[in-house]
C-alpha cells in the first residue's frame, strides 16, 4: 500500500501546525538564532515519516519541541486521543510527563546516564513506570537486551563505562521496551553495526505493526528505506 | 487510547506570597502550584530570595501578602497562615515535613537515634513503646542505615548519616509534602550522590510532593519535575526541568545554565 | 538591750501574701499549669525550700496546725528548720502527727496516710517544668505546654527502655494532670504519685528560684506517663519495714555497719512510729 492510501486508512495521532522556533541568546550579544518556521506535519497510527535534510535543519531541534523538550516560539504540537487532544506546546507540566511516561516514546542521539544505576534498570523503568511488575519488567528488558547483543556481563552495570554503541543500544532498548502509540527516534542507529542495526529496522516494524506513529532522524538510508512511509524535507527554505 | 484522568487538585497553592526584607531581597509575586507526587527545584544563587520562600512554604515565617493553601490528608483546604498555631504545627509535625540543609538543626544530638524518629510518632499520639521501636528500625532501613545503630547518638554519626537520620525522622509520620533546603550542601561528593539517589527513590516509592531549594543545577536536573529560577526575590522563569535547563529562555536562566562546569 | 524584731504574722508582707494566694487561685483553676509569681528573698537560699515556705507562708492561719517532713522524717534539719522557722514568725501549733495537721510541707515525699478533705499539702519544687531538659529554649516549651505537645516527653520515656530495659524514671516522674498539662511532681519518688490521683486533698506546689506555682485541686486526675506495653509500675520490695513490718509504704534502706549489714525502714517516720504503736496496742 502506497504511504497516502495508508494515511487515508488510519488516525492521525500526532499534527503539528505552524511551528515556529528560534533561539534568543541573550549571553551572545542577544542574538536571534531562528531555526524553524511554520513547519506542520501529520503523523498517523502505523506510519513512520523521516525526517530529512543537511545537519543543521533543525530536525534534532524539530524532535526535542516534539517531545517538549525545547520551547516553541509559535505553533502547536497536538496529540491526538480518541476523546480530544493536548497540545504539547500548551499544556500543563502534568500532561506531558503522563504523555512522556505513558504515550511518547524518545530515543534520543545521547543516552544521558545517572551514574550507579545499572543498565538493565534503566531499560525496565518505563515499564515499572506504568506499574508493571518488576518480574515482568525484568523478563522484558532481558529478552531485548539479547536481541540487541549487549552481554549479560554489561547488564548490571552502569553504561558509563560502555561504548557509544552499547550505550546506544540500551537508549533503544530503553525507548522500545513499553509500547508508545507515538514514537520519536533521533538517529536510533548512528553508532551500529549492520548486525544491530538490523534488529532495530524489525524493533521499528513491529512498533509500526503496533500501530505507533513514528518520526524519525535516519543518517543511514538503507534503515530509512526500510522503515519510512513518507519523507518530509527541511531545508533552508524552512528556517 | 483515551485522554488521561490525571488528578488535577493541587497539594499545594501559592499565590501573590511575599516576604521582604527590603528591597528585593527576600521573595514576591509568587504564584505556584505543586501536585502530588511532582518534584519542584527552586533555584537561584544566594540572595535570591529561595530560602526565604521555602520557610514561607514550610509555615515557618509568616508572608506579608499572599496566600498559602494545603490541602490537607482530610481533603481540607488550609490557607497555612489563617489556621490556628497549634493546627499550623501539628501539620508540620504529621503532613508537612521539612529537612534543613544541616542535619543538627533537625535533629536532638542528645537523643539517641530510635527515639529521634520515634519523636514525631509519640507527638502525635503513639503510645506503644514497641511499635515506635518497630517503625524507627523500618525508617533506618529505608535510609540505609544499619539497625543496630538504633540506640546510639546522632552525635557520632558522619554528617551523610545524620542526614540520612533527618531524612528518616520526616519521613516516619508519612508527611504528603516534605520541603528540603539544599539537602545535600556541605557533604562529600560521594555522599552527596548516595543522598540524592535515595531521596530519588523514597519520592517516587512514597509518592511524595516535594520543593526542593538548591543552587546546584545538577541536583536540580536528577531530582525534580519542574523548576522554578529566582533572582533577586522575583521568580523569573518555569518550566519542565529539562526544558529550562536544555532551551533556557531567560538571560538570566541561560546565565545560570552557562556557568555550570561539567567534569 | 536590743528587742528581737517583730515578724509579720508568718513573716511576708500582706500584700506579698495576697499576691501568692492569687497566683495558687489561678493556679488551682488551672491545674497542673505553672504560674508564675513575684518571688521574695526569704532568709534561706535558694534550694532549701523558699518556694513551699512561700506557699505555707500564704495560706497559713492562726488556727492551722502544721506539718513539716523532709524525706518522710520531721526530725532532718530541714524539717526542723523550717518548722522552726514558722513557729517563730507566727506561734502556729505544730505536730507530727499526720492526722493532726491541716498543713503539710513536704519535701520528697506525701505521706503514707491518706490526706482527708482538711488537709493541704504543700511541696518543695526545685525545677518545676518537666520540658527543661529537653527542650533548651523556654519559650519553645511554653509553647509546648500551651499547644498540648507532649510527644516529647515521652521521647525520654522511650530512652530508657532502650537503655535499660524499663522506664528508669524512678523520682520526679512526669504525669498529666486533669488530661491537659503535663508536670513534673517534685523530686517524690513515683511510688507517691499514684497519692496525687484523686486525692481528697488539695495539692499545692512552690518554686521558689524559678518563681512557679502549680497545683491539684482535689478529685483530679493524675495519670503518670508510661507506654501502652510497658505501663507504670511503682517501686517494690522484698522486704517488709524492719521497725513496723508494713509491706506497703516506700522503705529507705538504712545501712547499720561497716560490713555492710542493711535494714529497710519506712521512710515516714510518723506512719512507721503509728503503725509500732498500733501493734503494740493490740499485743497488750
Amino acid at each position: 500500500m502506497s504511504a497516502n492510501a495508508i494515511a487515508a486508512n488510519n488516525t492521525i495521532r500526532l499534527s503539528v501546525e505552524s511551528l515556529h522556533k528560534h533561539f534568543q541568546l541573550h549571553l551572545q550579544n542577544k542574538t536571534r538564532l531562528p531555526v524553524l518556521s511554520d513547519f506542520s506535519l501529520q503523523v498517523s497510527e502505523a506510519e513512520c515519516v523521516a525526517l530529512v535534510g543537511r545537519s543543521g535543519m533543525g530536525k534534532s531541534t524539530l524532535l526535542k519541541c516534539l517531545y517538549g523538550n525545547y520551547v516553541l516560539s509559535e505553533g502547536r504540537i497536538n496529540v491526538h486521543f480518541d476523546d480530544g487532544i493536548i497540545d504539547i506546546a500548551n499544556t500543563s507540566t502534568q500532561n506531558i510527563y503522563y504523555l512522556r511516561q505513558h504515550i511518547i516514546g524518545y530515543v534520543s542521539q545521547f543516552l544521558r546516564v545517572i551514574p550507579r544505576v545499572p543498565a538493565i534498570a534503566i531499560v525496565m523503568e518505563p515499564l515499572l513506570i506504568r506499574g508493571i511488575a518488576q518480574q515482568q519488567a525484568l523478563a522484558k528488558a532481558q529478552d531485548l537486551l539479547h536481541r540487541l547483543n549487549i552481554p549479560e556481563s554489561l547488564w548490571s552495570l552502569s553504561p558509563t563505562t560502555f561504548s557509544g554503541g552499547e550505550q546506544q543500544r540500551i537508549n533503544i532498548a530503553r525507548g522500545f521496551i513499553a509500547p508508545n502509540p507515538i514514537l520519536f527516534l533521533d538517529e536510533p542507529t548512528a553508532s551500529l553495526d549492520a548486525v544491530n542495526r538490523k534488529v532495530v529496522i524489525e524493533l521499528i516494524n513491529e512498533a509500526k505493526h503496533d500501530r505507533s506513529a513514528i518520526v524519525g532522524i535516519f543518517h543511514d538510508e538503507e534503515v530509512r528505506d526500510a522503515v519510512a512511509d513518507k519523507l518530509i524535507y527541511l531545508s533552508e527554505s524552512a528556517a | 487510547m483515551k485522554l488521561p484522568q490525571l488528578n488535577t487538585q493541587p497539594i499545594l497553592q501559592v499565590s501573590g506570597l511575599a516576604k521582604l526584607y527590603g528591597i528585593n531581597r527576600g521573595c514576591q509575586d509568587v504564584d505556584v502550584d505543586l501536585f502530588p507526587g511532582e518534584v519542584l527545584g527552586i533555584v537561584g544563587e544566594s540572595g535570591s530570595g529561595k530560602t526565604t520562600l521555602l520557610r514561607c512554604l514550610s509555615g515557618e515565617i509568616e508572608p506579608d501578602h499572599g496566600n498559602i493553601i494545603f490541602q490537607s490528608s482530610h481533603g481540607e483546604a488550609l490557607n497555612l497562615f489563617s489556621v490556628s498555631e497549634a493546627q499550623r504545627r501539628l501539620l508540620m509535625r504529621s503532613e508537612l515535613g521539612v529537612i534543613r540543609q544541616n542535619p543538627r538543626d533537625g535533629l536532638r544530638l542528645r537523643v539517641i537515634a530510635g527515639a529521634n524518629i520515634g519523636e514525631r510518632l509519640m507527638a502525635v499520639g503513639d503510645r506503644h513503646y514497641g511499635n515506635i521501636r518497630q517503625s524507627a528500625r523500618h525508617w533506618l532501613e529505608q535510609v540505609d542505615i544499619q539497625t543496630d545503630r538504633i540506640d546510639d547518638y546522632p552525635y557520632t554519626f558522619s554528617g551523610g548519616m545524620q542526614q540520612r537520620l533527618q531524612i528518616a525522622r520526616v519521613l516516619a509520620t508519612r508527611p504528603r509534602m516534605v520541603l528540603m533546603d539544599e539537602p545535600t550542601g556541605g557533604l562529600d561528593v560521594s555522599v552527596q550522590a548516595r543522598l540524592l539517589d535515595l531521596i530519588r527513590t523514597l519520592v517516587t516509592e512514597l509518592q511524595l510532593s516535594v520543593i526542593i531549594v538548591t543552587h546546584d543545577l545538577a541536583v536540580a536536573r536528577l531530582l525534580c519535575h519542574r523548576l522554578m529560577v529566582m533572582q533577586n526575590s522575583k521568580v523569573v522563569e518555569t518550566g519542565l526541568t529539562d526544558q529550562l535547563l536544555d532551551d533556557p529562555q531567560h538571560a538570566y536562566t541561560q546565565l545560570l545554565v552557562s556557568s555550570v562546569l561539567t567534569p | 538591750m536590743l528587742d528581737e524584731p517583730a515578724y509579720n504574722f508568718a513573716y511576708l508582707d500582706e500584700q506579698t501574701k495576697r499576691s501568692i494566694r492569687r497566683g495558687l487561685l489561678k493556679a488551682v483553676a488551672i491545674p497542673g499549669y505553672q504560674v508564675p509569681f513575684a518571688g521574695r528573698e526569704m532568709p534561706m537560699p535558694y534550694g532549701w525550700g523558699t518556694g513551699g515556705v512561700q506557699v505555707t507562708a500564704s495560706i497559713l492561719g492562726g488556727d492551722d496546725v502544721l506539718k513539716v517532713i523532709d524525706q518522710g522524717a520531721d526530725d532532718t534539719t530541714n524539717a526542723v528548720s523550717i518548722r522552726r522557722f514558722f513557729e517563730k514568725t507566727s506561734q502556729v501549733e505544730t505536730t507530727t502527727v499526720s492526722a493532726d495537721a491541716s498543713l503539710i510541707q513536704t519535701r520528697h515525699r506525701i505521706p503514707e496516710q491518706p490526706l482527708s478533705r482538711d488537709q493541704i499539702l504543700v511541696l518543695q519544687v526545685p525545677i518545676p517544668d518537666p520540658l527543661r531538659f529537653i527542650e533548651p529554649s523556654e519559650t519553645e516549651a511554653r509553647k509546648m505546654h500551651a499547644l498540648e505537645e507532649y510527644g516529647v516527653m515521652h521521647v525520654k520515656l522511650y530512652e530508657d527502655i532502650a537503655h535499660h530495659g524499663h522506664i528508669a524514671t524512678t523520682y520526679a516522674y512526669p504525669a498529666l494532670v486533669n488530661q491537659r498539662y503535663v508536670m513534673d511532681p517534685s523530686p517524690i519518688p513515683k511510688f507517691d504519685n499514684p497519692k496525687m490521683h484523686q486525692s481528697e486533698a488539695l495539692m499545692l506546689f512552690g518554686a521558689g528560684r524559678e518563681k512557679r506555682l502549680y497545683a491539684i485541686p482535689p478529685y483530679t486526675d493524675v495519670k503518670s506517663l508510661d507506654f501502652e506495653d510497658h505501663p507504670f509500675e511503682i517501686q517494690q520490695w522484698d522486704q517488709c519495714c524492719a521497725l513496723c513490718g508494713s509491706t506497703d509504704a516506700f522503705l529507705d534502706e538504712v545501712i547499720t555497719d561497716d560490713k555492710g549489714s542493711r535494714m529497710f525502714v519506712c521512710s515516714d517516720s510518723h506512719y512507721c512510729q503509728q503503725r509500732k504503736q498500733q501493734t503494740k496496742q493490740s499485743d497488750a
